[in-house]
């Protein structure tokens, strides 16, 4: 836990997903406090100098995209992406499951400082249980005049409408997203226009991740300052090999290894081998890189990224090819078919695959894998959605490449066989 | 004849005063009509269509893009097994083969008698609880076989 967490505390126990809890823990008083006292463009100068950053994925500086919506036009929108579904990510249906007011109090702020009357909440429908939380949550501050006309008795006025996905991680992407609350297939637009000047129906837009909106009342109520004392927070979903699994609250930068730490370790008798830092879009890192500060920068120069600060742990039972042909298989499924590299790469990346996991494969198929990921980078793609498969393609290639060797040699696993002889009782079930 | 009742075809009427485009209001429409005839038939799509002055190819163009939506009928209960990442780690696939196994059917197949339709899911962000699924509302886990089972028994009658 951070020295003071300003996010978790609102879901901790019952949560605050209750309209009185919520303002038992000091709730709405950032937004009160901005309203009457602070001028819009306060509000975004202080978001700026805290240095919060996009946790969706892209971590773009919050208050910077803020800047770029145009002071004059008549009608803007504020649009929260809820659309959580980057593999093992799960921070966002956290917030919006315990702590929907949060994200509402985050609401009212982001769209006091750019002057927008309306915000959209695009929630993935399959969650189902935050949708349901937030809902309410709007229903109960509206009744208790949060939400609505005049609030705080200013002239501010806010709208909060809550609006679901059908199921497409595509959707997640903001542009696609954007396609999507207007009813289409959900497929990335262009850019430039950049939504800040022509996004939801044409109209100025900012788009913001749950969490991103979540951090702005401690921002206000803190102060940049102390608020970057605090690490700064960020929320990190961590999965997969370790014994809590678990969304923490903790320092940006703090390393892999210490993360691991609290989310209980490994599990007894086994040994780290790999992990995801960011997501299943973000390259994968070894041992040795046990000890980069997980935070931006750093990671990228270990060659990954911090993306959605998902971290997937897998220990020595862990056969990297059927992982990364299960993230491959992930985004086959999931490219929206608007550009080639991406609709037709992605298909044949899992064809090869494959192949390796039935005991056909042959020793070019990995210059092929090689191959078709070259094909796949550079801008080649439309999106990220396509941009997403490289990474953790090429990781794996060049810290597993025996893995795969073996696969191909023999037909077998290496993997499989060493841990079919470990003694049961430290059997992992991994399959 | 309508498909959709009165009330389902006023609440789809009422749906666009949320949006300034009234082609928002599409997704969500299409969902009040799955929940009233069950699955997208095309005589649904063609309602949905009618009631929101919408194309009909742009109706179906989306209806065919989201995984949620069904164009054919499914079960009672929609079973959504995560397989992806965390799930798979901690033994989705073990899990998998159980579920199939007790249903007798396989991941996208509807059992003979109508009760469950079973579907690999991609992550479903509720990785503290992998290997889990979704039976329709309900998230389950950790999941392991007997725990599976109890879940299905709790189901099927209903």
């Amino acid at each position: 836990m951070a020295a003071e967490s300003i996010l978790l505390r609102f879901t901790e126990g019952a949560g605050t997903a209750d309209l009185d809890a919520y303002l038992r823990a000091g709730g709405y008083e950032a937004a009160r406090h901005a309203l009457t006292a602070l001028p819009p463009e306060s509000v975004i100068d202080i978001v700026e100098q805290s240095g919060l950053r996009g946790k969706g994925g892209a971590g773009f500086p919050t208050g910077r995209k803020w800047k770029f919506i145009p002071k004059g036009a008549p009608v803007k929108y504020v649009v929260v992406n809820g659309d959580e579904a980057e593999p093992c990510t799960f921070k966002d249906h956290l917030l919006l499951e315990s702590a929907p007011h949060l994200l509402l109090e985050g609401i009212i702020l982001v769209a006091y400082a750019v002057g927008a009357g309306r915000a959209y909440v695009y929630v993935r429908r399959e969650c189902y249980l935050g949708r349901e939380r937030l809902e309410q949550a709007v229903a109960a501050a509206q009744e208790r005049g949060f939400l609505g006309r005049d609030i705080f008795g200013t002239e501010f006025s806010l709208e909060v409408i809550v609006h679901t996905g059908a199921g497409a991680y595509i959707a997640g992407e903001e542009t696609a997203l954007l396609e999507s609350l207007e009813g289409r297939r959900a497929m990335p637009r262009m850019r430039p226009p950049f939504p800040a000047i022509a996004g939801l129906y044409g109209k100025p837009t900012v788009i913001n991740n749950v969490e991103t909106l979540c951090h702005v009342p401690a921002v206000i109520r803190l102060g940049p300052e102390a608020y970057r004392a605090l690490g700064p927070p960020a929320l990190f979903s961590v999965s997969g090999h370790v014994r809590r699994p678990g969304v923490y609250e903790l320092p940006l930068g703090t390393p892999m290894r210490q993360m691991i730490e609290h989310a209980g370790g490994l599990r007894p008798g086994r040994r780290f081998k790999a992990a995801f830092p960011g997501g299943s879009s973000s390259a994968i890192l070894t041992e040795a890189h046990l000890d980069v500060p997980m935070d931006y920068e750093p990671l990228q120069q270990a060659g990954s990224m911090l993306g959605s600060a998902s971290l997937i742990v897998m220990d020595d039972s862990t056969c990297m090819v059927r992982v990364v042909a299960r993230a491959m298989d992930f985004y086959k499924e999931e490219s929206c078919g608007k550009c080639t590299p991406c609709r037709e790469g992605t298909v044949w990346v899992s064809q090869v695959f494959e192949r390796i996991l039935h005991g056909q494969g042959r020793m070019e198929d990995l210059d092929l894998l090689v191959h078709i990921s070259g094909g796949m980078k550079n801008g080649a793609c439309f999106c990220l959605l396509g941009d997403s498969v490289p990474p953790s393609l090429d990781a794996s290639l060049a810290h597993f490449r025996h893995e795969y060797e073996y696969h191909i040699r023999t037909g077998r696993c290496d993997v499989e066989e060493r841990i079919a002889q470990v003694p049961a009782g430290s059997h992992s079930r991994d399959g | 004849m309508a498909l959709l009742q009165d009330e389902a075809r006023e609440e789809i009427r009422r749906l666009p005063d949320r949006y300034e485009h009234r082609q928002s209001a599409l997704i969500p429409a299409l969902f009040v009509a799955q929940r009233e005839a069950g699955y997208l038939s095309p005589e649904a799509l063609r309602e949905v269509s009618d009631l929101l002055d919408l194309p009909l190819n742009e109706v179906v163009a989306v209806a065919s893009f989201y995984r949620l939506f069904f164009l054919e009928p499914v079960g009672r209960h929609l079973i959504l097994l995560c397989t992806n990442l965390a799930c798979m780690l901690n033994g989705s696939e073990a899990i998998k083969r159980h579920l199939a196994s007790r249903l007798g059917i396989r991941p996208g197949q509807t059992t003979p008698d109508g009760a469950f339709t079973l579907r690999e899911s991609e992550c479903l962000a509720s990785c503290h609880l992998a290997p889990m699924m979704l039976v329709d509302r309900e998230r389950v886990g950790p999941l392991t076989p007997e725990a599976a089972d109890q879940v299905l028994e709790r189901y099927r009658g209903r």
